[in-house]
C-alpha cells in the first residue's frame, strides 16, 4: 500500500488500541533505539545499566568474573508491588527488628499519567548492598563491612560506637540505630538468620506473593536473577546512580 | 626538667576576685549541668532525649562540636606560626592561644563524648580495629595527638623550655590542620549528600578555622586584660590588631567562598543540593543563614573593622563575639542542611524538608561546651595568667 491510499484511510484513533499493542510498540521502540543508535541510547536500556551496577569495571561485558561468588543481588520488579506489606512483617519477624526502625520498607507515590488521572506505585527499598559502600568506607571501626565472600555489607554490633556516620553516608537510608545492641542495625540479606543456615532466599523473598522480589546469585549466568538482569528489551534502573555506590537491588517493570 | 614549674609563678592573684570567681562558678556550672544532661542521654536512651532521627542523625551537638573544633585548630596553628617564626606581632598572644586551644577542643571532645551511643567501645576498637579510609577515624585520632602534643607544649612553655615547646607547637599544628581537614572530608566525601559533597568544604572548613581562632584571640585577649583592669601594652595591642586584620581578611575569603559555593547549587548538580540551599535562602534555616551567618558573622563585622580600621578595641572585640556566633550558626546551617532534604524525595508523600530542632537535652549540653571553654578560660587566668603575659622571644 502507498503512503497516499494510506493517507485516506479513516483514522482508526489511537484510543481504541488494546494495552498489549501499546506495550508492544513502546519495546519495539525501545529496542529499535538501542540497537540503532548505540552508545548513549544504549544507556538507557538495561545491559548497560546493569554493568554500571554491578561493578565499575568497563570489561565486565567482556566476560569478566562478578566480584563475589555468590554476587547476591535482588531485583524488584516494581509494577508487581501491592503494598501488601508481607515481606515488612517477614523481616521484623526474622531478624528481631525494634518497632522503631525498620530494616525494609516500601515507599509510594501518586503518579500523573495523564492531565486528569493518575496512579499509585510503590516501590520496596532495603540495603542495596553496594559495591562501592559509602558506609563501609567511612565508618571509624570497620564494624559495618563488606562480606568477602558473598558482597554483604554486614555488621558486626560490638565494634559500633554510634557515631552514625554510616547512616549520614548511606544514599539509601537503610540504616537506623537499634537502642537494644547499642548499634547500628540493617538488612543482611538475612544472611545471619537464613543464608548462614542453608535458606536458598530472604525472608522477604519468601514472604511476596506477588513475586516482587527476586533473589540470587548474580555471578550464576543461570540464575533467574543474571536473566532478569540482562534481559535487553528491558528496563532495569538502579536508585540514585550518580552516588557511586554501585548498589546491587535492581528495579524493572516487569 | 629543669627548670621545675610551680603555681606561684604562673598564678595570676589579680584575677582572682570576688565577682570573677562567681563568674568562674557559673560557667563550672554550666559544665556541669550539661555534662550530667549527656550522662543521662546514656541511661535514658539517646533516641529519647536527643532530637536525632533515622533521617537526620546528626544535630547541633556534631555542629557544635565541628564549632569549637575548628576554633581549636584556629587557635593551634595560629599559635605555632607566631611561636616558628617569632618576630611577628602575634607572638605575644600565643602562649594564651596554646592554653585556649587545648580548653575549646576538650569542650568539644566533651560534646561529641556524649552524643556518641557507645563511645567506651571507641576506646578499644580505634586501636584493635582502625579503618584507614574513614575521615572519622583520622579526625578522632589526629584531634587525640594534637591534644597530647599541645599539653606537653604548654607544660614546657610552663617551665620556659621554648625550644622544644615550639617543636612540639608545630607538631600539635600539624596535627590540628590534619585533621580539621579529615573534618571536613567528613561531610565533603559523602556522594549521597550533594549539600555536602565536593572538593571546597575542606579548605572552608581550614579558612574557617583561621577566622575563628583569630576571634578567639581578639576575644579573650580582651576579656583577660578587662578581669585584670589594665590597659593593654602596645606589644599586646599590635598583636590583636593583627588578629583583626587577619579576621578581614578572612571574612573576605568566606563571603567569596560562601557567595559561589551557594551560586554553584542554582547553576547545576543534584536537585537535593539545590533543595537543601533553599531551606537556607528562603525555607526553614533562612532565619538563621541571613540573619546570623551572612550579616551577623560575616557582614557586619568586616564593616565594623574595615570602618574603624582596626583602631578601636570595642570594635575589634565586638566584630569578634559577632564572628563567633556566626560561625557557630554557620556549622548547624551546614550540618543540619545536609539533612534536611529526604533521600526518597518525591516518594512517601515525605515532606520537602525534615523538621529538626534541637531538644532541651541537646541545648544544654551545647552550653555545657561553653561551660567548659569559659571555667578553662577563668581557670586558665587564674593559674597560668602570668605564664600568658610572658613575651620572651621563643
Amino acid at each position: 500500500m502507498k503512503m497516499k491510499d494510506l493517507e485516506k484511510l479513516n483514522d482508526e484513533g489511537i484510543e481504541n488500541i488494546p494495552s498489549e499493542e501499546r506495550r508492544k510498540f513502546l519495546k519495539f521502540g525501545l529496542s529499535v533505539t538501542g540497537v540503532f543508535l548505540g552508545g548513549s541510547v544504549l544507556s538507557l536500556t538495561s545491559a548497560y545499566k546493569a554493568n554500571a551496577a554491578v561493578g565499575s569495571m568497563p570489561t565486565m561485558p567482556k566476560g569478566q568474573k562478578f566480584p563475589y561468588s555468590p554476587h547476591y543481588t535482588m531485583v524488584m520488579r516494581q509494577n508487581h508491588c501491592i503494598d501488601c506489606e508481607l515481606c515488612k512483617e517477614a523481616c521484623v519477624k526474622t531478624n528481631h527488628v525494634p518497632s522503631y526502625g525498620y530494616r525494609t520498607t516500601i515507599l509510594e507515590q501518586e503518579r500523573p499519567i495523564s492531565p486528569t488521572k493518575s496512579e499509585r506505585i510503590f516501590m520496596p527499598v532495603l540495603c542495596n548492598h553496594c559495591n562501592r559502600p559509602p558506609c563501609v568506607r567511612v565508618c571509624p571501626t570497620k564494624a559495618t563491612f563488606k562480606d568477602k565472600k558473598t558482597g554483604i555489607v554486614m555488621m558486626d554490633y560490638k565494634k559500633c560506637i554510634g557515631c552514625k556516620t554510616c547512616m549520614a553516608a548511606c544514599p539509601y537510608n537503610a540504616r537506623y540505630f537499634n537502642e537494644d545492641v547499642r548499634a547500628v542495625d540493617k538488612c543482611d540479606f538475612c544472611f545471619e538468620t537464613r543464608l548462614s543456615k542453608g535458606e536458598i532466599e530472604t525472608a522477604c523473598v519468601a514472604a511476596c506473593p506477588a513475586d516482587v522480589r527476586v533473589f540470587g546469585d548474580l555471578a550464576d549466568p543461570n540464575s533467574r536473577v543474571y536473566k532478569l538482569i540482562h534481559s535487553p528489551e528491558k528496563v532495569v534502573w538502579v536508585l540514585r546512580p550518580e552516588t557511586g555506590a554501585l548498589p546491587n537491588v535492581f528495579y524493572m517493570n516487569d | 626538667m629543669s627548670n621545675g614549674f610551680s603555681l606561684a609563678a604562673t598564678a595570676e592573684p589579680k584575677v582572682v576576685t570576688p565577682g570573677l570567681n562567681k563568674v568562674t562558678l557559673v560557667f563550672v556550672l554550666m559544665a556541669m549541668v550539661g555534662v550530667s544532661a549527656g550522662l543521662y542521654a546514656f541511661y535514658a536512651g539517646h533516641h529519647n532525649v536527643y532530637n536525632n532521627t533515622r533521617e537526620m542523625p546528626w544535630g547541633i551537638l556534631i555542629s557544635s562540636y565541628a564549632f569549637f573544633a575548628i576554633t581549636s585548630t584556629g587557635l593551634c596553628l595560629l599559635a605555632a606560626i607566631s611561636h616558628i617564626f617569632g618576630g611577628n606581632t602575634l607572638a605575644p598572644l600565643a602562649n594564651r592561644m596554646v592554653w585556649m586551644s587545648i580548653i575549646t577542643i576538650i569542650g568539644g571532645f566533651t560534646l561529641i563524648g556524649v552524643e556518641l551511643e557507645s563511645p567506651w567501645r571507641m576506646a578499644i576498637y580505634n586501636v584493635t580495629s582502625p579503618n584507614l579510609t574513614s575521615n572519622i577515624w583520622w579526625m578522632g585520632t589526629l584531634y587525640g595527638m594534637a591534644v597530647g602534643f599541645m599539653f606537653l607544649e604548654f607544660f614546657l612553655i610552663l617551665t620556659k623550655q621554648y625550644k622544644i615547646a615550639v617543636a612540639l607547637g608545630v607538631l600539635g599544628a600539624l596535627a590540628e590542620v590534619a585533621a580539621n581537614t579529615n573534618l571536613g572530608a567528613v561531610f565533603a566525601t559523602l556522594g549521597g549528600r550533594p549539600y555536602w559533597y565536593g572538593a571546597q568544604l575542606p579548605i572552608y572548613f581550614l579558612a574557617s578555622s583561621f577566622l575563628s581562632g583569630a576571634a578567639a584571640t581578639v576575644l579573650f585577649t580582651n576579656f583577660a586584660h578587662s578581669m585584670r583592669k589594665q590597659k593593654m601594652s602596645d606589644t599586646v595591642y599590635t598583636g590583636v590588631q593583627s588578629a583583626s586584620k587577619l579576621i578581614a581578611l578572612m571574612l573576605l575569603l568566606i563571603i567569596v567562598a560562601t557567595a559561589w559555593r551557594f551560586i554553584s547549587f542554582y547553576v547545576g548538580g543534584a536537585e537535593q543540593g539545590r533543595l537543601a540551599a533553599n531551606a537556607l535562602m528562603n525555607g526553614p534555616l533562612a532565619t538563621n543563614f541571613w540573619i546570623f551567618e551572612v550579616c551577623i558573622g560575616l557582614l557586619f563585622p568586616i564593616g565594623l573593622l574595615i570602618i574603624t580600621k582596626m583602631k578601636s578595641l570595642p570594635a575589634m572585640t565586638t566584630a569578634s563575639i559577632m564572628v563567633l556566633v556566626g560561625q557557630f550558626f554557620s556549622r548547624y546551617d551546614l550540618v543540619v542542611a545536609g539533612q534536611l532534604v529526604p533521600q526518597y524525595d518525591g516518594w512517601d508523600n515525605l515532606p520537602t524538608y525534615f523538621s529538626y530542632l534541637p531538644s532541651a537535652s541537646e541545648l544544654l549540653v551545647t552550653m555545657a561546651g561553653l561551660g567548659i571553654v569559659g571555667a578553662g578560660f577563668m581557670l586558665g587566668e587564674r593559674f597560668f595568667g602570668k605564664a600568658f603575659e610572658d613575651h620572651a622571644e621563643h
